[in-house]
């Protein structure tokens, strides 16, 4: 079973957050990692839609759709920032950036 | 704990299939009409949703293989087991409709001001994406060089040979066939790893943008591999295909 | 309202006369499919062992030989996922909890399966006892494969398969009841199939 990466659930994200997110930038909040969302690793045969950094492993972003309605966990997420060009990856602290769970 | 539970936005719509066209033994591509398609980026993928008469419904991602401006297309590999593309690639057919959302993504996509040069390296279906970037370029009338390594596991495997060898200039394309070889093969054997990359890569002091599209394993071995040659990893850009149950 | 799909079959209903075998909300599979929240471990055998825990203390431990010499049984049940999934006449062989938490004192009201990968499942001590669980390390007439929790995996089955949990290195003996790591993330503390306890709150 291998694992998929943050481009199989651009739709979800779409969903969830109401914007294109794949290109975001993500900094993991166990190790600091930063990458965009489609280089994390991604386990979707589950239960729910499991979201791990790449360089450490943990947890970053839980999805639970229960009763039609999607639940997303951040906990494990130190900051999400807005996409900037495609290239780039989207790393612009100074502009839309999400603070999530707790710095480390 | 934060939660925030959110309503979508990305709606679902209904298209036409207007043809369904055997690529191999195992693909095919599904022309689809859509009326109001909103349009998409080359690298972009849509969400496909199948319902039974029951209700039971099963979703999956496709990457989009026709250009931005073209009629909108999709390939689609029958995987072993799978429960969507053996429908879509035994039992769909021209008249039926699709029920369909996107396009999605906003990091796998180029366009021809992101320049280049440009490496594409296919592992399987992954080469779909690749081929929406290449018609893009040849639509746009981009000079912007580009190597498609193109790994399969037989000849017959390989799709879209016809468009590859003829219809792009400044387009190198090399094949690697990892299962068997037709009689005289004179291309690449096996599968990818550093040699062959060191030698049909863009040297990384000519700045080139990679984009790598196939199944985890392949993906995998040839990031780390363009990262050892030299490739800065933000100019590396990856998109994973499940090889069993994603699809 | 969704077009149906022209011919699109999916997962089959239950075996005609059986009906009343498949929980509601459920498909019967002929597959097994691998469903996973993280990477699969890889702990050689010569470092795995099983251990009851209690309070950050290990109570009592079993490398793989000790585990292995321990009485066996082979159990034919059917498993319902809450993905919606259930396969039937599933034949498993392994250890039964009874015979692993007989060696120790205990006086608790729950336990929280932990296993390598970090993968975490609570359960009351009630629904792991007199029968009703086994630790397998073999399915149908081999081993555990890794994919499917090989070496060793909890079997719970009239529980949604979650409460299996993957990958099981032990049972951590607790006073309160609190989350592992669905339950954590809004699925249901004891998960009935037969009441479709799926989330927290149905």
């Amino acid at each position: 079973m291998d694992a998929l990466d943050g481009n199989v659930i651009g739709g979800l994200l779409i969903d969830v957050f109401g914007a294109e997110m794949t290109a975001a930038g993500s900094t993991c909040g166990t190790c600091g990692a930063t990458r965009p969302v489609a280089e994390l690793v991604v386990y979707r045969q589950a239960p729910g839609i499991v979201v791990r950094c790449r360089t450490c492993g943990n947890v970053v972003m839980v999805f639970v759709t229960r009763h039609g309605v999607t639940g997303i966990d951040l906990s494990g997420l130190a900051s999400l920032s807005e996409p900037g060009s495609a290239l780039s990856g989207g790393q612009d602290p100074g502009h839309g950036c999400l603070r999530t769970g707790t710095p480390k | 704990m934060e939660r925030t539970a959110v309503r979508g936005r990305l709606t679902w719509q209904t298209a036409a299939v207007t043809s369904v066209t055997r690529e191999t033994a195992s693909v095919v591509t599904i022309q689809l009409d859509l009326p109001d398609w909103p349009g998409h980026r080359a690298g972009q993928h849509l969400e496909v949703r199948l319902t039974a008469d029951d209700g039971y419904q099963a979703e999956r991602e496709y990457s989009i293989a026709s250009a931005p401006g073209e009629p909108l297309a999709i390939t689609v590999e029958r995987l072993e087991g799978g429960e969507v593309s053996p429908y879509l690639t035994e039992e769909l057919r021209a008249g039926d409709e699709l029920e369909l959302r996107g396009p999605i993504g906003g990091y796998f996509v180029w366009e021809p001001g992101d320049g280049g040069p440009l490496l594409l390296l296919a592992g399987g279906s992954g080469v779909v994406p690749l081929r929406s970037i290449l018609r893009h370029r040849h639509r746009a009338g981009s000079d912007v060089p580009a190597h498609l390594l193109y790994s399969a596991r037989t000849w017959p495997d390989v799709i879209y040979c016809d468009e590859l060898d003829k219809d792009y200039d400044h387009l190198q394309v090399s094949y690697t066939l990892t299962r068997s070889q037709p009689p005289g093969w004179t291309g690449y054997t096996g599968r990818i790893n550093q040699a062959l990359l060191a030698e049909v890569a863009w040297p990384a002091e000519a700045r080139p943008l990679a984009y790598i599209c196939g199944p985890t394993s392949f993906v995998e071995t040839a990031a780390a591999e363009l990262v050892g040659l030299g490739y800065p990893p933000e100019k590396v850009k990856t998109e994973r295909f499940g090889a069993t149950g994603g699809h | 309202m969704s077009p149906v799909s022209r011919g699109f079959r999916h997962l089959h209903r239950a075996p005609a006369g059986q009906e009343d075998r498949v929980p509601p909300g459920q498909y019967v599979t002929d597959g097994f499919p691998v469903l996973s929240a993280g990477p699969t471990p890889h702990t050689p055998l010569e470092r795995w062992t099983f251990s009851i825990t209690q309070g950050g203390q290990t109570r009592k431990s079993w490398t793989w030989q000790e585990f292995r010499a321990l009485p066996t049984e082979t159990v034919t049940v059917d498993i319902h996922c809450v993905t919606r999934w259930s396969k039937l006449d599933t034949v498993w062989q392994g250890v039964s909890v009874d015979t692993l938490l007989d060696q120790v004192e205990h006086d608790v009201p729950y336990v929280m399966a932990f296993c390598d990968g970090g993968y975490t499942t609570n359960l009351p001590i009630q629904d792991v006892t007199s029968g009703q669980a086994l630790v397998t390390f073999g399915y149908d007439d081999g081993p555990l494969e890794s994919e499917h929790g090989g070496p060793a995996r909890l079997l719970v089955p009239h529980l949604y398969f979650w409460k299996s949990a993957k990958w099981v290195r032990g049972l951590d003996l607790r006073d309160h009841n609190e989350p592992g790591f669905w339950e954590t993330y809004g699925y249901h503390m004891y998960g009935d199939p037969w009441k479709e306890q799926r989330y927290a709150g149905d």
